[in-house]
């Protein structure tokens, strides 16, 4: 996310003491589109990823008094907005099952094993052959149908996996600050967000190996 | 090193958290492993559109009912 135009923690969170409307506004526009997906993550539909939204800013203003500077503000946000919308994902019964228990496989190979040669060949563990080659992102086209299937697989995923790769490379987060924001091990977010990236590059190839044959 | 371990590994090489002698094995491998190459890129390709998702912004209406709780909302 760029939050260029937002001046530092303690600036903005002064100026939100002394109820200055402007940089509310500064902030809401900045991280409400970052603080959308991540809710869509946990919720049903749009809809209530907007209510969320909603609900976490005004638990913003609730806290803001007494916010302690402990994270940064960004972080403290989003744990709001996190807690918001595991109340909401669950009152929905869509919730993210368990977030921080072992309730989705985190092991085994990302990458099919049928993909590799076996024990008994002269290159054991080595590619059968090569990830055929995608067509190029530069392309317009492509790169827009690039983001419709991601959009799509993205949904797909097992909830802590997309909770994760949201927060991470859709809205742009640090490991620290997702960590913070799910009070998740390091270990444990680098697990899912490999797992995650890694079945939604499978999913491109999916698609653009069936799209070369077609 | 093989590139069903390779794989695997590619999350945390790009964190930066590998240890150094497997970092150093990892681009051992990635130097002369034209499959490990093209997946490491494909695994880029794919972090970078998922950054470039459309945005959604917050509901004209709601983005009003917040700067209006905002006003309202007693000076601490």
């Amino acid at each position: 996310m760029v939050d260029a135009a937002l001046p530092a923690d303690a600036v903005v969170v002064a100026r939100l003491r002394t109820r200055d409307e402007a940089m509310f506004a500064a902030l809401i526009d900045a991280w409400s589109p970052g603080m959308l997906r991540a809710a869509r993550a946990y919720v049903a539909d749009d809809h209530t990823a907007q209510d969320v939204v909603q609900e976490a800013w005004l638990g913003v203003l609730r806290g803001i008094d007494s916010f302690q500077e402990r994270s940064s503000l960004r972080t403290w946000v989003y744990k709001i907005l996190v807690n918001k919308a595991k109340t909401r994902g669950v009152r929905d019964a869509r919730t993210v099952p368990g977030l921080g228990l072992a309730d989705e496989r985190d092991d085994g190979p990302t990458v099919d094993p049928a993909r590799f040669r076996a024990a008994d060949d002269p290159y054991p563990g080595h590619w059968r052959s090569s990830p055929p080659a995608w067509p190029s992102p530069e392309d317009g086209a492509v790169a827009a149908e690039t983001r419709r299937l991601l959009a799509a697989a993205l949904a797909g995923l097992p909830a802590r996996q997309r909770v994760v790769v949201t927060l991470r490379d859709v809205a742009g987060h640090t490991s620290d600050e997702v960590c913070a924001q799910l009070a998740i091990s390091a270990a444990n977010q680098r697990v899912l967000l490999h797992r995650g990236r890694a079945a939604l590059r499978a999913a491109l190839e999916h698609h653009w190996t069936r799209e070369a044959t077609a | 090193m093989n590139c069903d371990e390779f794989v695997e590994l590619v999350t945390a090489y790009l964190e930066g958290t590998l240890a150094p002698e497997t970092e150093q094995r990892f681009v051992g491998h990635l130097a002369e492993c034209d499959g490990c190459d093209r997946y490491l890129e494909q695994i880029r390709v794919t972090v970078a559109a998922l950054g470039r998702l459309p945005e959604q912004g917050l509901d004209p209406d709601a983005r009003d009912r917040l700067l209006a709780a905002f006003r309202d909302w007693p000076a601490g």
